[in-house]
């Protein structure tokens, strides 16, 4: 039988929302304080669900902690206390929390092959969250 | 179509063990789960059922009904028992979140003549949950 198993992981790190591509004024404009120069911080929270059918043998869709390894070595150690600005996955894309999302649910699509990933979501504060699902939508 | 979720919570212990493993692949597979001593959780359990909005009660499901079922068919089955030893489907069965979703949804999808169930979710962990939807 088909399940779903998610997985919540927290890691900080820092972002400027700036597009190169627009002036000082424009860049104020669409992105507020999240423009200051100096960047800011989050804790960001993040939920991976995979599905797939549940082996007889074990009772698990995957091994737990061969999803928490791959999720610690592909998102944590490369996004955990950094400046995401900086980094080579947001040289050309803002690195607003849509993007983020998106490049971690590619990621870990590529690294992750033991279950099949549904959807990654983001809560970037208590009040702000984002979900991808590689384009698919979501199911409730 | 309105989806209405009710949560409700149980505690209760198991271990996982496969006899047809050796000790060392029991070990491997399953790590501190396979303490033959069992452990427990508190686990966290959200019943989502659906159906059109009754135009007479404003209801898609009643909730005290739904509460009914759950605690006669689930919580008391399963509530302060050792998942193992006392429930039925886990003599056989390892149960883990996702068997325990299963598990769920098999005993509630019969006796729910009240709404239409769409998904069970089992919360093993603040960080760990599992979604069944019937899906074969
Ligand atoms: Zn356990």
């Amino acid at each position: 039988m088909k399940a779903h198993l998610t997985r919540r992981y927290i890691f900080s790190a820092s972002h400027r929302l700036h597009n190169d591509g627009m002036s000082e004024a424009e860049n104020r404009t669409v992105y507020g304080k999240c423009n200051n120069p100096h960047g800011h911080g989050h804790n960001y929270a993040l939920q991976v669900t995979v599905s797939g059918q549940v082996d007889p043998k074990t009772g698990m869709i995957c091994n737990l902690v061969d999803l928490d390894e791959a999720v610690q070595r592909e998102i944590i150690e490369r996004f955990d206390h950094q400046n995401l600005n900086v980094r080579a996955e947001f040289k050309s894309v803002v690195p607003t929390t849509e993007n983020l999302s998106e490049v971690i649910f590619n990621i870990l699509k590529q690294s992750f092959k033991a279950a099949h990933l549904e959807k990654v979501r983001l809560e970037e504060t208590m009040m702000n969250s984002f979900e991808y699902a590689g384009g698919a939508e979501l199911r409730i | 179509m309105v989806y209405l979720t009710r949560k409700c919570e149980f505690s209760a212990s198991h271990y996982y063990h496969n006899p047809e493993f050796t000790a060392e692949e029991n070990q491997r597979v399953f790590g501190k789960c396979a303490n033959l001593n069992g452990h427990g959780h508190n686990y966290t359990l959200e019943v989502t059922v659906k159906g059109e909005v009754d135009p007479k009660t404003g209801f898609v499901v009643d909730l005290k009904e739904l509460k009914e079922i759950l605690n006669r068919e689930v919580l008391e089955a399963l509530d302060h028992r050792h998942l193992n030893k006392e429930v039925p489907e886990f003599f056989h069965q390892i149960p883990t979140t996702e068997n325990l979703a299963i598990a769920i949804w098999h005993r509630l999808q019969n006796k729910l003549n009240v709404a239409k169930l769409h998904r069970v979710r089992v919360y093993e962990l603040p960080d760990l949950f599992v979604d069944f939807y019937g899906e074969a």
